[in-house]
C-alpha cells in the first residue's frame, strides 16, 4: 500500500538520510525511531507530501502521493495540535472535519470528546484547557477517523498513562480494520493488534 | 468547491467574532487617520473636497494592511495550515475562502463607515455614493493581493514591514482608480469608467491571487 523508495533528505547543508526505503501493507504499523534531529519528522513530512524528497519516490496504492486521492486517504496529526484556542472542543472537531471534507455529525463529535475524557467541557473555549486536554481534543479526531493511512507525530506526548492506553487501543482498532499507521515516538508503547515494524534513523 | 470555500469562510468569521478587537482596531485606525486630516488642514471646504478621495483611500489601504500579517500566521502557528494543505481539495480554494472572509471583516466595515467619514470633507451625496461603491469594489482586490504578500512573508522575522513594502506598491492601481472614481464624480465627468476598472482589478486578483498565495504557502510549509 505505502511504498518508499531510495529516499534522501537534505536539511540545510546536512544530509539526514539517503537510500531509505520501506513497504507497508494493510494492518501494519511503522514505528520511526531515532535521536533528536535524526530526521523523523522530516521523513513524516515527506510521507504526507509536505516536504518533497531530495531524491527517491513515495507511492500510495502504486501511485505517486502528489494526487488529491492520496490526501483523501490520509489523516495526519502533527506535533502541533491544529486546534483553535477561541473555539470550543466541539467546534474545533466539527470545523476540522468540514475542512478535511469528512462527514462528522454533532452526536459523533460529542461521543468522541466523551471518549477522550472531555465530557462536560465541550462548550469551554480551548484556551482554558490544559496542554494535555488540548492534545486530547486533537486526538479525538482519531475516534471516528476511517481513512486508511494515519501518520502521527509523537502522539503519546503530554498524555497521562490512562490516555496512552486508550490511544494504543484506538490505534490497534485502526490496524484491525485494515488501516496503516506510521508514527514517531520516543516511548515504545505496546500496540496489541497488527504487525509492528520498526525503522531506526541514525 | 463551494462547500469548502463556505466552510473556510464560516470558520474564519466565527474566529473573527471571538476576537472582535482586531476588527474594531482596524476600523478605528481608519476613522482616526481620516479624521486627522480635516483637523490638521483646517476648515477650507474646497481643499478638503479635493483631498478627500486620496485621504480616504490611503487610509483604507493602511487599515487593510493592519490585519494582513495575521491572515495565515495564526493558522501556521497552531498547525491548522498543515491540515488545510493536506485536505483533499486544492489549497487555492481554501485561500479563496480566507480572502473572502478577510474582506468581510476588514474591507466591508471600511466601506460602510466611509460615507460618514466623507461628510467631514464636505463631499456631495453623489460623491459619497461613488466613494462607498469604489471602496466596496476595490477592497476585495486589496485582500487578494495582500494574501500573496502575507503568504510570501509567512514565518519571517520582521515580516510585517516586509509585507508592507511588498504589497503597498501593488496597491497603487487600486488607489489610482479608487480615488479617481470619486474625483471624476466631483468634477462632473462620471466615475463609471474608473469603477469598471476597479471591478476588473478585483475579479482578476480574486481569480489569480489565491493560487499564487497557495504556491507560496506550500513553500513556507516545507
Amino acid at each position: 500500500m505505502l511504498e518508499a523508495d531510495n529516499l534522501e533528505c537534505v536539511r540545510g547543508e546536512r544530509r539526514l538520510f539517503a537510500g531509505l526505503g520501506f513497504k507497508l501493507e494493510a494492518g501494519e504499523l511503522l514505528y520511526l525511531q531515532g535521536r533528536n534531529g535524526a530526521g523523523k519528522t522530516s521523513l513524516l513530512r515527506m510521507l504526507i507530501g509536505l516536504l518533497p524528497p531530495e531524491a527517491g519516490e513515495i507511492r500510495w496504492k502504486g501511485q505517486s502521493i502528489k494526487s488529491d486521492d492520496f490526501r483523501a486517504d490520509l489523516c495526519y496529526l502533527g506535533h502541533l495540535n491544529a486546534i483553535k484556542e477561541e473555539l470550543t472542543p466541539l467546534e474545533n472537531l466539527l470545523a476540522a472535519a468540514r475542512l478535511a471534507d469528512e462527514e462528522l455529525s454533532e452526536d459523533d463529535a460529542i461521543d468522541a470528546l466523551e471518549q477522550v475524557g472531555l465530557a462536560g467541557r465541550e462548550d469551554l473555549a480551548c484556551k482554558y484547557l490544559s496542554q494535555g486536554q488540548k492534545r486530547r481534543v486533537a486526538l479525538a479526531r482519531l475516534v471516528k477517523e476511517r481513512r486508511p493511512l494515519w501518520v502521527l507525530d509523537e502522539p503519546f506526548v503530554a498524555l497521562d498513562v490512562a490516555a496512552v492506553d486508550w490511544l494504543a487501543g484506538i490505534i490497534s482498532g485502526h490496524l484491525q480494520r485494515g488501516g496503516l499507521a506510521v508514527m514517531t515516538t520516543h516511548q515504545l508503547v505496546d500496540i496489541p493488534a497488527g504487525t509492528v515494524r520498526e525503522l531506526r534513523l541514525s | 468547491m463551494f462547500k469548502i470555500i463556505s466552510a473556510v469562510i464560516g470558520r474564519d468569521l466565527k474566529l473573527a467574532m471571538r476576537r472582535q478587537a482586531d476588527i474594531v482596531s482596524a476600523v478605528f485606525f481608519f476613522i482616526i487617520v481620516v479624521s486627522l486630516f480635516p483637523l490638521g488642514i483646517g476648515p477650507e471646504p474646497d481643499l478638503l473636497r479635493k483631498l478627500a478621495p486620496g485621504v480616504l483611500w490611503v487610509a483604507a489601504l493602511l487599515a487593510t494592511m493592519l490585519s494582513l500579517p495575521r491572515l495565515f500566521a495564526d493558522d501556521h502557528r497552531d498547525g491548522t495550515l498543515e491540515q488545510l494543505a493536506l485536505a483533499p481539495h486544492p489549497l487555492g480554494l481554501v485561500v479563496t475562502g480566507k480572502v473572502i472572509a478577510h474582506w468581510l471583516v476588514s474591507g466591508l466595515p471600511l466601506a460602510l463607515i466611509a460615507p460618514v467619514l466623507g461628510l467631514q470633507f464636505d463631499l456631495s451625496t453623489d460623491a459619497l455614493v461613488v466613494l462607498t461603491g469604489a471602496i466596496l469594489l476595490g477592497t476585495p482586490a486589496l485582500s487578494g493581493i495582500g494574501a500573496i504578500g502575507a503568504a510570501l512573508t509567512l514565518g519571517l522575522r520582521g515580516g510585517g514591514v516586509l509585507l508592507s513594502l511588498l504589497v503597498l506598491p501593488l496597491y497603487i492601481p487600486v488607489l489610482i482608480f479608487g480615488a479617481g472614481a470619486v474625483d471624476a464624480t466631483v468634477s462632473g465627468l462620471g466615475g463609471e469608467g474608473h469603477l469598471s476598472l476597479l471591478a476588473a482589478l478585483t475579479f482578476a486578483s480574486l481569480g489569480f491571487a489565491p493560487w499564487a498565495s497557495a504556491a507560496a504557502l506550500k513553500i513556507a510549509l516545507e
